[in-house]
């Protein structure tokens, strides 16, 4: 097993625990957590590509994984803030319960 | 593969399953703390420095703070009665299993095809910083105004809504 295969499967593995925490969690904070775990896994199949691909002097796997660090700050920041708000609207953070689009 | 992977993988899938499956949602911080630490550590063992140190500044600084304070805002820390996993979750499971089994396929049957290089990348700062203003000039742009109106929209998301005038 070469080791970006060992980096790419703990991505994979990584990614997979997130979405199943994003699936299955009750608390809207939770399955922001765990979108927030798919985007690292994601990052870190991008540094593993670009230690081990080709030309890693064009900094092209780096760039992408630094980008995407800055969306997911913004993604959180404002994710965060649209929990706070319902929760301040419905009472509640849990998704079981907000059953319905009408305010 | 070292054992200084083995031990980082394992501190970050540990951390992640812990972040996952934990009742009390602070634990479950602290856990996704790990997480992102371990992650750290691997970009680290990349030969990623930049990238290591700003996982660390942004995601243990900044994002791990944030969640702490939306879960004490909403009073999250407190376990519901019915239980922390939706009434839907082995549907969940079996989806996220299922891309599991992809993925670790697909890498597993490419694994020739994959690039291999052994060479260390001679990459430092200045070069990162260079070609953020050469090259990438313009995604870095977009970037800063993608963070500019998700500071100025979370605000106003978040912000306490008037009374209606009656």
């Amino acid at each position: 097993m070469t080791p970006l295969t060992g980096y790419l499967l703990v991505a994979a593995l990584l990614f997979s625990i997130g979405l199943a925490g994003a699936l299955t969690r009750r608390n809207a904070i939770l399955v922001l957590i765990g979108i927030e775990l798919m985007l690292n896994a994601a990052n870190l199949n991008l540094i593993a590509f670009w230690r081990y691909g080709p030309h890693p002097e064009a900094l092209t796997g780096m760039m992408f994984a630094i980008f995407s660090i800055a969306v997911a700050a913004a993604e959180a920041a404002v994710g965060l803030g649209l929990v706070i708000q319902i929760h301040r609207h419905a009472k509640t953070t849990d998704l079981d319960q907000m059953n319905r689009m009408k305010g | 593969m070292s054992l200084v992977f083995y031990i980082l993988s394992a501190l970050t899938v540990a951390g992640g399953l812990a972040a996952m499956l934990l009742k009390n949602m602070v634990h479950c911080v602290l856990a996704l703390t790990v997480a992102f630490a371990g992650l750290a550590l691997l970009f680290l063992n990349l030969d990623a420095q930049f990238a290591g140190f700003a996982q660390i500044l942004v995601y243990i600084g900044a994002v791990a703070i944030l969640v702490v304070f939306a879960i004490l805002l909403t009073r999250g820390s407190e376990t519901p009665q019915e239980g922390i996993f939706s009434r839907t979750w082995q549907a969940g499971l079996a989806a996220s299993a299922a891309v599991f089994a992809v993925l670790g396929w697909a890498v597993l049957h490419s694994m020739s095809q994959l690039p291999h290089e052994t060479a260390m990348p001679d990459v430092n700062v200045r070069q990162i910083g260079q070609s953020l203003v050469g090259r990438y000039v313009l995604p870095l742009e977009i970037v800063a105004v993608l963070l500019t109106v998700a500071l100025i929209g979370a605000v106003i998301i978040a912000m306490q809504e008037k009374e209606e005038p009656k």
